[in-house]
């Protein structure tokens, strides 16, 4: 059997249900390390950000995949297992990328006042999701959350477009966590 | 019986990827209604078909589901939706707030304080707050998007210059983290507190509305009101005549046709886990039932 019809869900309908719970938790609780198990995608897409892809998008979500990421085997992958149409950066629901692949974020979708959720939402691979750099506050947080990001000031003024702007997935191996837009991001003091 | 020829949790793949990805698009912009492609269910509209669809897209195998209708287990709609997840996610179900992971109501929130890990669904007739102000949905969306709620603070002054005191009791409006004014559902006002700052996650279902909206744990969220006319949640004025407690919300129930009443807690779950441990009421002493 070739590669890209294996390494997706054993049993779609409750393995996506677990991976959903994971994608909800994180995203309502920005910055707190979700784990997902059991995929297999082809190099270099990690099992965490295909476990999102997976998920969410389908034939109905347009979906940009950074340079990093457009691969013969990723591309073949994901259109077994999703079937979502690729498109240039503006017309994307979603994106997967690494951060430097994905460019700057004015290029996405950002919603419009009347219907801010027709915003893109960001999958961005990393090579770790520590040690931490900065500090969240905001919706879904008690008090405050630890958590390592790229590029605090894309980010902060991303959050200061509030109701508009993009979410964030990060991944890296089995674990991901998010950034929504309503989150308040400051840089950590160096240590 | 189980139903094998449903797919997990009764709606299609597709359908849940669609509610999963408005219910993430909701956290992440609290408070804002998400438009959905609500399905057809089993059930007439009315019933909770929202609130069943956002809890097929959320439940996994492992959850324990607890369904509530006006904070009570036993009703109608309560016991045929959890046996609707049981026949098609085969879920375990409980009566217990404290063990449920996933707990669906209609007009409450139960009241044992919520915790991390666990997900209450609202079941929404009308989710949007200004709709019965001003009918035209583009005109809305313009109020929203510009946080322009002077029609809504109209309205409440409108009840106080004629009642006195703003006499809206239940589906009191909100603003969430000082944005977006958000319908809480028909819950009463007193639950309107346990909206803020609340461990769990808040996810608000409204079929024939289709629309979707949800706040993160955590969230703040502020009773609208009036310096010189502050928001008040409020009960009736006694306590249960069944377990004696004085700080839950109460459903007068009419006992006779000579006029005579008692007043139970609205949460059934509250109130039985009170007798159980000992507490009586007026009308409980303590007698075998």
């Amino acid at each position: 059997m070739s590669s890209s019809l294996s390494g997706g869900f054993a049993d779609p309908a409750r393995d996506a249900s677990r991976a959903f719970r994971s994608c909800l938790e994180a995203m309502a609780r920005p910055g707190t390390l979700q784990s997902v198990a059991g995929l297999t995608p082809p190099a270099p897409l990690s099992p965490a950000a295909a476990a999102i892809l997976l998920t969410l998008v389908d034939s109905a979500t347009p979906l940009f995949l950074g340079s990093s990421h457009d691969t013969a085997e990723v591309r073949e992958w994901l259109a077994f297992h999703t079937g979502a149409p690729l498109v240039q950066r503006a017309d994307a629901q979603f994106a997967v990328g690494t951060w430097s692949a994905l460019g700057a974020l004015s290029d996405y979708g950002q919603g419009t006042p009347d219907h801010p959720d027709r915003s893109a939402t960001l999958i961005v691979e990393r090579t770790a999701l520590a040690p931490p750099n900065a500090r969240l506050t905001g919706p879904g947080i008690k008090e405050s959350h630890e958590t390592r990001l790229p590029d605090l000031d894309a980010l902060r003024l991303n959050a200061a477009q509030f109701p508009l702007g993009v979410d964030f997935y990060f991944t890296a191996g089995q674990e991901l966590t998010a950034l929504p837009r309503t989150t308040r991001v400051e840089a950590l003091p160096c240590m | 019986m189980t139903d094998q020829a449903y797919n997990f949790a009764y709606l299609d793949e597709a359908t849940k990827r669609m509610i999963r990805r408005a219910l993430l698009k909701g956290l992440a912009i609290p408070g804002y209604q998400v438009p959905f492609a609500s399905r057809e269910m089993p059930m007439p509209y009315g019933w909770g078909t929202g609130g069943v669809q956002v809890t097929a897209a959320c439940l996994t195998p492992e959850d324990t589901l607890k369904v509530i209708d006006q904070g009570a287990d036993d009703t109608t709609n309560a016991v045929s939706i959890r046996k609707f997840f049981e026949r098609t996610a085969e879920v375990a179900t409980s009566e217990n707030t404290s063990e449920a992971t996933i707990i669906q109501t209609r007009h409450r929130i139960p009241e044992v304080p919520l915790c991390e890990g666990q997900i209450l669904v609202y079941q929404v007739p009308i989710p949007e707050p200004l709709r019965f102000l001003e009918p035209r949905e583009s005109e809305t969306r313009k109020m929203h998007a510009l946080s322009e709620y002077g029609l809504m603070h109209v309205k409440l002054y409108e009840d106080i210059a004629r009642h006195g005191a703003i006499a809206t009791a239940y589906a009191y409006p909100v603003k969430v983290e000082g944005h977006y004014v958000m319908d809480p559902s028909p819950i009463p006002k007193f639950d309107n507190p346990k909206l803020s700052d609340n461990a769990a996650i808040q996810l608000f279902g409204a079929g024939r509305e289709q629309r979707i909206y949800a706040l993160p744990p955590y969230t703040q969220v502020v009773s609208l009101d009036f310096e010189d006319h502050p928001f008040e949640p409020s009960k009736a004025d006694h306590a249960c005549d069944l377990c004696g407690a004085e700080t839950s919300y109460l459903d007068e129930v009419i006992t006779d046709d000579q006029g005579s009443r008692m007043f139970v807690c609205s949460d059934t779950n509250y109130c039985t886990t009170r007798q159980d441990a000992g507490h009586m009421g007026r009308l409980n002493q303590g007698e075998p039932a």
